[in-house]
């Protein structure tokens, strides 16, 4: 029938137009879809992407969340752009996540009820420690044996899942929660809560770091050597060893990076906005970052806005399901959307099709 | 170029003009509720919002319910609720454990708000708790699973080790056993309240060991699906699964939350609601409601259910009297004494004759 060509100019502009575009499609699209859901898609689309931001009634405390909600999407995004940008692709940040989390929440609470200004501080390098050695399993595995980092560090969520409801269940039990699952709630426990920074608004510093990070990725890409020879093992992994590079080291370091990044979101939220250890603490941000890091054009300033916008869909979302009556699952539909609209547009930036004449 | 900018800026400040119209639920007492789950799944989540219709219906257009559904048991809860308090909620109706933290954290910061949480133990001057007794429940069908099972082995497809679950077990098992000797016990735990693969693959295991009876403490309807297929029998959970396995439905645990939230609504529609309550009810309050016996359970069986049944309603009969040991031979209660509310809420032991241990 028809034919994809690879386009010899790509231009630059239709490439960040993208973004835009996915944002603008998957507005008239999921519109039509509520329509048929017998919501008024202009209503439901003003609430996901205005009143979050602009409603009196709402916005002093949603805008702050936006920020919040985004900070763990912004984290791990960074991390996993750079792999992507080598070709390194790391699927179970959500893993690494709960690892960071599992990791950082067991050093504090073993101290439990100490109180001490070393805690906090050891605590995130605890949590930054267990993402990584999640990411490292992979990372091992891939450099020494060429087994696919895609399965192994997909397969390594469900085994994190599992010892969360260890944890919970068991190691890091709350011994006065009645025999219910669940941590003690760090945001209790002075020496290891991750408080708000600015009081009323909960924004802890998961969300200024998140920040920082962006600043620090983007010098890290377009300044320092490194993001030219992360960029040169994705593009021609051949050029990249006739230049000196080692390509292990490279993809060992982008997973140990993006695991690190991801433990840091997750004993951020596990302190801060969660509190707790618990069967359910994980919520899918690993995942969802995945969407982010695309969204945002692997580009530390593109992954920012892209997780402001991802975090309004779900502030706004939430609106739009109790007080219009979405189905929760129409959110869900309408973020994956994002990132389908985005990679078929990308497709076509980078194509041409070509249809085939009948003979 | 000027002109543009001035045409562009004017027009957004229109817009934010126009799009600010104030947001608010509009009827005169709102009243929201989080779900775990969705609605939809024809058990736990399912009855709840039962209960919310049945608000809707009690007071005609002066109560207005909001619902948000699969709301994570996570900061997401808490950012949930502080919308709907925002969006002008009276009262908020939290129906799931996981959410007692967030709970008491948004209670604080909206003191005018009131809050109901299912299953919890934490209250405040604004923050009540509900839960139901359903291991009276269990005795009834306990009773009937004992007397139907011919294999004298009974299936339990248990969620987490904590006391709510450990209650149910040992109320089933102490009416079953009582009902019929021989009758053993086999538990699986699988660590959720709803994954229909795992609870149908418990369901599968206890057959294949033997059980001909199936009871479950977790949420979805794939065991009675299970059940039916195996030509077993199984009990509904949370609401009526008949459904799902016309034939191997015996009967079903209800839960029956309309009156209570209709109660609650009430109240704090008068002003006379109030925090730090914890209410416990049975089958007697109509919070746990025996559903239809099936046609296969022998006419004796069904007047000794429903013995059962109305002797805990008004109270003659109790889930839990002496005497009764520990699983290790301990005594617990002497003859003719019965359980305290404490030692139910925190129950972390099985009785004497339960095989196994609970997961720690």
């Amino acid at each position: 029938m028809f034919k994809l060509i690879p386009r010899e100019n790509v231009s630059p502009v239709l490439s960040l137009l993208g973004p835009l575009f996915s944002i603008g499609f998957t507005m008239f699209v999921g519109g039509i879809l509520f329509y048929f859901l017998g919501v008024d898609p202009f209503a439901a689309i003003k609430m996901i992407f205005w009143d979050p931001l602009m409603s009196e009634t709402f916005s002093t405390y949603s805008i702050p969340q936006i920020f919040i909600k985004g900070a763990p999407l912004i984290l791990i995004a960074l991390g996993l752009s750079v792999g992507f940008k080598a070709n390194v692709w790391n699927i179970g940040a959500e893993g690494q996540y709960i690892m960071g989390a599992i990791f950082g929440a067991s050093f504090a609470l073993s101290l439990y009820p100490l109180e001490s200004f070393f805690i906090f501080p050891t605590m995130v390098l605890m949590g930054i420690l267990g993402g990584s050695l999640w990411s490292m399993i992979p990372a091992l595995l891939k450099v020494k044996f060429n087994v696919n980092e895609i399965l192994v560090s997909l397969m390594l969520v469900y085994v994190a899942e599992q010892l969360l409801a260890l944890a919970s269940l068991g190691f890091l039990r709350n011994p006065d929660g009645a025999g219910f699952p669940g941590s003690r709630n760090l945001s209790l426990y002075s020496s290891a809560s991750n408080s708000e920074l600015i009081m009323g608004t909960g924004i802890h510093l998961g969300v200024l770091l998140s920040l920082l990070m962006v600043v620090f990725f983007y010098v890290l890409l377009f300044r320092h050597s490194l993001g030219f020879k992360i960029k040169l093992l994705g593009n021609s992994p051949k050029a990249s060893g006739f230049s000196g590079d080692n390509p292990n080291k490279l993809i060992f370091l982008c997973l140990t990076l993006s695991g690190s990044l991801a433990g840091l979101a997750g004993i951020m939220e596990v302190a801060g906005p969660a509190g707790q250890i618990n069967i359910d603490f994980n919520v899918g941000y690993g995942f969802t970052a995945i969407i982010v890091a695309f969204l945002g054009r692997l580009n530390p300033i593109g992954i920012f806005f892209a997780g402001i916008v991802m975090a309004l869909t779900y502030v706004g979302g939430e609106l739009t399901q109790f007080m219009l009556n979405l189905p929760a699952a129409a959110i869900q539909v309408f973020q994956g959307m994002l990132l389908f609209f985005l990679l078929s547009f990308d497709l076509f930036v980078h194509y041409k099709i070509k249809l085939k004449g009948k003979k | 170029m000027k002109r543009v900018i001035k045409f562009l800026s004017a027009s957004f400040i229109f817009a934010v003009m126009v799009l600010n119209a104030n947001l608010a639920i509009s009827a005169d007492y709102k009243v929201g509720f989080i779900y775990i789950g969705p609605p939809g799944d024809h058990g736990w989540n399912y009855q709840h919002d039962v209960g919310r219709k049945a608000v809707d219906e009690a007071f005609g257009g002066k109560v207005e319910t909001v619902f948000q559904e699969n709301v994570p048991e996570s900061a997401d809860a808490e950012r949930v609720m502080t919308q709907m308090a925002l969006a002008g909620a009276d009262m908020i109706f939290a129906t799931s454990f996981g959410y007692m933290d967030p709970v008491i954290n948004v209670a604080k910061k909206f003191p005018k708000v009131k809050f109901e949480h299912a299953t919890g133990y934490k209250t405040a001057d604004n923050v009540s708790t509900y839960s139901a007794r359903f291991y009276e429940g269990r005795s009834v069908v306990g009773h009937i699973a004992g007397k139907m099972t011919k294999s004298n082995t009974i299936g339990y497809v248990a969620s987490f080790p904590i006391p709510e679950v450990v209650r149910g077990i040992n109320s089933a098992y102490l009416a079953a056993k009582k009902a019929n000797p021989n009758v053993e016990f086999k538990v699986i735990w699988i660590f959720t309240w709803y994954d229909p693969a795992k609870e149908a693959d418990a369901a599968k295991t206890l057959i294949s060991q033997g059980a001909d009876v199936i009871l479950q403490h977790v949420d979805s309807s794939a065991i009675m699906t299970v059940a039916e297929e195996a030509g077993v029998y199984a009990f509904g959970q949370a609401s009526d699964m008949s459904a799902f396995g016309p034939n191997a439905h015996l009967t079903a645990i209800i839960n029956g939350w309309a009156p209570y939230y209709v109660e609650k609504v009430k109240q704090g529609m008068a002003g006379t609601w109030k925090g730090g309550e914890q209410t416990f009810d049975g089958i007697g309050a109509g919070m746990v409601i025996i559903g239809d016996l099936n046609d296969k359970i022998p006419a004796s069986v069904k007047k000794e259910a429903m013995a059962i049944r109305d002797g805990i309603a008004a109270g003659t009969l109790h889930s839990f009297t002496g005497p009764i040991n520990k699983q290790d031979g301990s005594p617990w209660l002497k003859a003719g004494e019965t359980a305290d509310v404490g030692t139910l809420l925190g129950m972390n032991f099985y009785v004497e004759g339960i095989e196994g241990d609970i997961p720690k």
